[in-house]
């Protein structure tokens, strides 16, 4: 098998940035979803409506925001409103197409911890807890969540459920149960969702990546898919735009900025 | 009609030991400057409420002032953890705190609620999630006309809001913009509302659908250029990435973190001499990294 030209974290970044297309609306979180959302924006998706939870709609920012809030996500919005106007008009109010997350835990159903590690009354480490995931994954269309990949992180039985996805959508609900796809793309490869029972099943490896090796990683007996599949490698032109796009971020900062550590 | 008064008057007579104070701003216009005041006057039993509490948060608990936090998302953005925050939580130090924890949707709506005089909030909220477990304020009720399952939770209604903003008039009339996050409904909702601003003009000019606070609507506007710092007024100042930054390595020790706290806010009399007193120790630091971890 030949090496990679790219590190995982970069390989992950760029196939979550291909499952953006046209003009789908998306509630992009901060870090990795924000950075893959922009990255798509620079690549082949230029129309892709990029809503932050601090009040931008339609953002277009051309170096990475280091905060969810940041000066240049309100600067080149379309709009930019209030908080609880995000949360209840074009969240709740069913506008989104796609909610991009990442979290510390995910079980085979998609669902995400990113509460505490232990107990809730006696955590052996507390994580920030909430913010916008538990609406965001279970408002949206379809759920994206970019992680990297370890039995440690992909877990049989999450510490907590801080937010679901799918399989918890009531009938009622305007994207119900069974109406809904999560896609999950690691530093591995990618999962995704059945569509009635919402257990997520290995769809693809990235190249060099065996699907021994996902499913080594993988907390929970992992389902392979008979048709299982394998990204494409990046191109020297998505490789090429991702380190650009990590290069005017730190420029624009001041500082040496640096892709999330490997 | 809004008093215009230093800071220090301003927070010695609004704010009381035991008070539920939220100091809100998202990411955006964070009162940094009200929330040292509050340290160096030693308020104490405080029952805080922000839906991001940040680096202002992780110093009032790592400092003793409060004894509960209601919140939703807990991180130093961009950054990581909140070691004051975990180390409360974990270990009960400086003294223990409670936590009361929601989701960003669900904290604007109670915000609304409070705003609105009404008494909870509904929304659909925390779907198959394990919060309500742990927190009796989030329930469940039926809907009148559909019978659809939604969540409820009590209003939100403050002793004090602190907010900074860019501008007031002299009547005291605040002028906020950029992200205005959930200002708006955390004014209206709290008995009484102090505002540090960047600064007091002669007319506001504001557009026609600004986000506005009418000087009736608050009690106590503050001068203090600068006051959002390490957070950013827009058009006036970017976010302090480094200071965020810095800060982690900052808090991660108590006796670190209690003597810089000490040395830049206890030994200070006002935010200008704070300011004064980091850019002294920062002028000799070498640059740091910044991660986008």
């Amino acid at each position: 098998m030949p090496e990679l030209a790219c590190t995982p974290t970069e390989m992950m970044t760029i196939e979550a940035a291909r499952r953006l297309r046209g003009s789908m609306v998306c509630f992009v979180g901060i870090g990795l979803p924000s950075a893959a959302a922009n990255l798509a924006r620079a690549l082949h998706a230029p129309g892709v409506v990029l809503i932050y939870e601090a009040g931008a709609i339609g953002s277009k920012p051309d170096v990475l925001p280091l905060s969810i809030g940041d000066g240049e996500l309100a600067e080149t919005a379309d709009t930019v409103v209030s908080v609880p106007e995000i949360f209840r008009y074009w969240l709740q109010g069913g506008r989104v197409d796609v909610g991009f997350l990442g979290a510390a835990q995910i079980d085979r159903l998609g669902r995400i911890n990113t509460t505490v590690i232990g107990d809730y009354r006696n955590p052996a480490v507390r994580l920030p807890g909430a913010g916008g995931a538990p609406e965001i994954a279970t408002s949206a269309k379809e759920v994206l969540i970019v992680m990297k990949q370890s039995k440690r992180n992909f877990v049989e039985k999450l510490d907590f459920v801080t937010s679901s996805g799918f399989v918890d959508r009531p009938a009622s609900h305007p994207c119900a149960r069974g109406r809904g796809r999560t896609t999950v793309i690691t530093d591995l490869g990618v999962m995704t969702s059945d569509p009635s029972t919402h257990e997520l099943t290995l769809s693809a490896v990235h190249p060099s990546i065996t699907a021994e090796r996902a499913i080594a990683e993988t907390g929970w007996k992992l389902s392979v898919a008979a048709d299982l599949g394998s990204t494409a490698s990046p191109s020297e032109h998505e490789l090429a735009t991702l380190r650009d796009l990590f290069a005017r971020t730190a420029r624009a900062h001041g500082s040496t900025i640096t892709a999330p550590s490997e | 009609m809004a008093e215009i008064t230093s800071l220090r008057e301003a927070v010695a007579a609004l704010v009381a030991d035991g008070n539920q104070v939220a100091m809100e701003g998202f990411t955006h216009l964070i009162p940094f400057a009200a929330g040292h005041e509050v340290i160096r006057q030693r308020k104490r039993n405080l029952k805080l409420v922000r839906m991001t509490p940040d680096v202002i948060y992780d110093q009032v608990i790592g400092m003793g002032c409060a004894e509960s936090l209601i919140f939703s998302w807990g991180g130093n953005p961009g950054v990581g953890s909140l070691h004051r925050f975990r180390e409360a939580v974990q270990a009960g130090w400086p003294r223990p705190l409670e936590i009361e924890e929601h989701s960003h949707a669900d904290m604007a709506a109670r915000y609304q609620a409070g705003a609105s005089g009404l008494p909870f909030a509904v929304l659909r909220g925390y779907i198959g999630s394990d919060l309500p477990r742990y927190n009796q304020k989030i329930r469940f009720i039926e809907c009148p006309f559909t019978g659809e399952t939604l969540a409820a939770t009590p209003a939100l209604n403050p002793d004090v809001a602190l907010l900074h903003a860019q501008k007031a008039d002299r009547k005291g009339n605040v002028l906020i913009h950029g992200f205005i996050g959930v200002q708006k409904e955390a004014a209206l909702a709290s008995a009484k509302v102090l505002v540090t601003v960047e600064e007091i003009v002669d007319r506001l000019d504001a557009s026609m659908n600004a986000c506005v606070l009418p000087s009736w609507v608050v009690t106590c506007v503050a001068h203090v250029p600068g006051g959002a710092h390490p957070s950013y007024a827009h058009g006036y100042y970017s976010r302090d990435n480094a200071f965020y930054k810095g800060w982690d390595a900052i808090s991660r020790d108590r006796e670190r973190f209690t003597a810089w706290m000490n040395r830049h806010v206890m030994s200070t009399s006002d935010f200008a001499e704070y300011r004064r007193s980091i850019a002294s120790e920062a002028a000799a630091a070498p640059q740091k990294e910044v991660s986008l971890a």
